[in-house]
């Protein structure tokens, strides 16, 4: 594939920038706007831009498909898991107060764990269909 | 301890097996699938022995109380249709391993069992929840796992269905959602029990009549109500054997149980009825679906749509039953829920097992069928003779408490009219009793019965079918409980 330089330097400068910015709207979440849609969204964006200037290919040797899949279901896994543990600890299904002896540490800790969650899925998701998309008609 | 978290156990564990099945091979993810539909039928049986011992069960998700957190609320209503999904869904995932395996390529099963799952998730969570919007997500993870599982169907004609099914699906759920959002907008609360103690004060307004109107049609797009049925045909007919088993008998019923929910809890009968005068608009179009469907049902040459324009027609029977409006005709269309998913499982598993023999399900492709397959074509009949209404099948049960219901408010014409109707159900079951047992074969025999992992489960709900018929203290008791609680107001 040709690549124009400019393309070439403009991304590999964009790329991690927008990667972090994505860990930042994952983690500030519970402080500000954003959490965890937002920024698998975001994260999703810079792996897609990457693979439009990279190609597929080498985007998927980094990413496998198999990976993404595993990751779309880690996420689902990781906030059901959550529930559960909140169940285990003897409180309701999903009632945070359970996970730390401190009410408000132990919201904080339920709130981070679910959006990560919710961000691996729809990071994974997003990438998923890139890859559906972009690999349709290679296979 | 584990019995107060029955209401979202119930839910969640299929929930949490869903994403552990695109982990693993076809056959754990088949094994997850097993597991997490017998767990919801456990679960589901124990609430119901509960619900009609102690009254209600409620659940505060995250330990935040109602009206502000999502509760889940369970009373004899739902504990039913919960029991109900919960039975078809392990019935169907133990007849799933073969069909599955001979209809769906080898690499995709454990996203199937994957999506079967999220689509069990869905239905039951609708059926749980005590919360507006929770009901409209959940029927959103309901809805959109089933898109991908029609899909998945052999036939390349099932992608355009499912495609059809996704717009009409999407403008139903919007339409729910705009309901919600407008109630919301006037009582600020998404709690049912919550909107039902707001929704009187502000009833005379017109963003009421709204989101009542929205609500109406949104739920009756899921239902398949008459003009808006055009989606279920080709999505039954060209879905794998399996997912048109499970939702014909399921997603359908649930989406009935919703519109009960929403008319008689949360915005009550006398509202619904006395003050919008829905049954003006309902009973037209329920005797409309019971005939015209049924007509139609029998100039179809691909059994699986012929059964499909039958449950267009069965549908008519339940709103029917809902726009009497009185305790008989709320117990017929509860118990006709319940007893035309047992006959359209039975039915649709039987044209797996044909499926799965012949790999076709055409009219012609029936010939000589009696005597080659006779175990799946007799309970093709049995299923057929419940359909139509025989005595000593439940389907008897179900036309008999509405003809009562119909003729307590004195409309004898329509009582008429189901009669009526079920001699069209006897011309289209007929078609393929002639095919199977008066046409012979074509060419030599070499088409054998169906494996015992399909014949199983497709007799138990035959055997479901009759027993029911006889012994009607699980439904028609449970069923008329229900409805007393569903016309004395509050959930």
């Amino acid at each position: 594939m040709r690549r124009s330089p400019i393309v070439k330097e403009m991304s590999d400068l964009l790329i991690p920038a927008i990667v972090l910015f994505g860990l930042y709207v994952q983690f500030h979440g519970d402080f500000g706007p954003g959490g965890g849609f937002q920024a698998g969204v975001i994260v999703a964006a810079g792996v897609i831009l990457y693979a439009l200037v990279y190609g597929l290919p080498r985007t998927q040797r980094l990413l496998p498909p198999n990976a993404v899949r595993i990751l779309t279901s880690l996420g689902l896994l990781l906030y059901a898991g959550v529930g559960f543990a909140t169940i285990i600890l003897g409180s309701e299904y999903l009632n945070y107060d359970a996970l730390h002896a401190d009410k408000i540490r132990a919201q904080h800790i339920g709130i981070i764990l679910i959006e990560f969650g919710v961000g691996t899925t729809v990071a994974a998701v997003m990438i998923s269909f890139f890859y559906a998309f972009a690999g349709r008609g290679r296979s | 301890m584990i019995e107060a978290h029955l209401p979202v156990l119930q839910v969640v564990v299929p929930l949490i097996l869903a994403p552990a099945c695109v982990l693993c091979k076809d056959v754990p993810a088949w094994l997850m699938a097993l597991l997490g539909s017998a767990w919801s039928l456990l679960c589901a049986a124990l609430l119901l022995a509960a619900v009609l011992h102690h009254g209600p069960l409620d659940y505060a998700i995250g330990g935040w109380p109602p009206p502000w957190g999502i509760a889940y609320r369970i009373d004899t209503v739902n504990a039913f249709v919960l029991l109900l999904v919960s039975v078809i869904a392990t019935a169907v995932v133990i007849y799933a391993r073969r069909s599955v395996a001979s209809e769906i390529a080898a690499g995709q099963h454990s996203l199937f069992y994957s999506a079967y799952l999220l689509c069990l998730t869905g239905l039951l969570g609708i059926t749980a929840t005590g919360d507006a919007f929770n009901l409209f997500v959940f029927l959103e993870i309901s809805s959109l796992s089933s898109y991908a599982l029609i899909a998945m169907g052999s036939d390349r004609r099932a992608l355009t269905a499912s495609f059809q099914y996704l717009i009409m699906g999407t403008i139903g759920a919007t339409f729910i959602l705009i309901g919600v959002g407008l109630s919301y907008m006037m009582t600020g609360t998404l709690n049912m029990a919550d909107l039902a103690a707001r929704i009187p004060t502000v009833s005379d307004t017109t963003t009421m009549r709204a989101a009542f109107a929205f609500l109406t049609v949104g739920i009756s797009l899921k239902i398949a109500l008459l003009p808006l049925h055009l989606w279920l045909p080709n999505a039954y007919a060209y879905a794998p054997s399996v997912v048109t088993a499970l939702l014909a008998a399921t997603a359908t019923k649930v989406a009935v149980y919703v519109l009960l929910r929403f008319l008689f809890t949360v915005f009550g009968a006398s509202f619904s009825f006395a003050t919008m005068n829905l049954d003006i608009v309902l009973v037209p179009l329920s005797l409309a679906a019971i005939a015209a469907a049924s007509l139609v049902a029998i100039f179809q040459s691909n059994v699986k749509r012929m059964l499909a324009y039958s449950s267009v027609a069965q549908i008519g029977y339940m709103t029917l039953g809902i726009s009497l409006s009185n305790v008989t005709g709320l117990t017929a269309t509860i118990v006709h829920l319940f007893n035309h998913a047992l006959m359209k499982g039975a039915l649709f598993l039987a044209l797996g097992c044909v499926m799965y023999r012949i790999g076709s399900v055409h009219i012609t492709q029936f010939a000589g069928l009696g005597r080659e397959m006779p175990w799946t074509m007799a309970a093709f009949v049995a299923g057929g003779l419940s359909l139509i209404g025989v005595p000593l099948t439940v389907g008897f049960i179900s036309k008999w408490l509405l003809i009562l219901a119909a003729l307590e408010n004195g409309w004898w014409p329509v009582a008429v009219l189901i009669v009526a109707a079920s001699l069209l159900a006897v011309v289209y079951v007929w078609r393929v009793v002639e095919q199977a047992y008066f046409k012979p074969p074509p060419g030599e025999a070499t088409r054998g019965e169906a494996p015992l992992s399909l014949l199983l489960p497709t007799w138990a709900l035959v055997a479901a079918n009759v027993y029911f018929g006889l012994d009607t203290s699980l439904t028609a008791d449970v069923a008329g409980i229900a409805a007393r609680e569903l016309l004395g107001g509050g959930p």
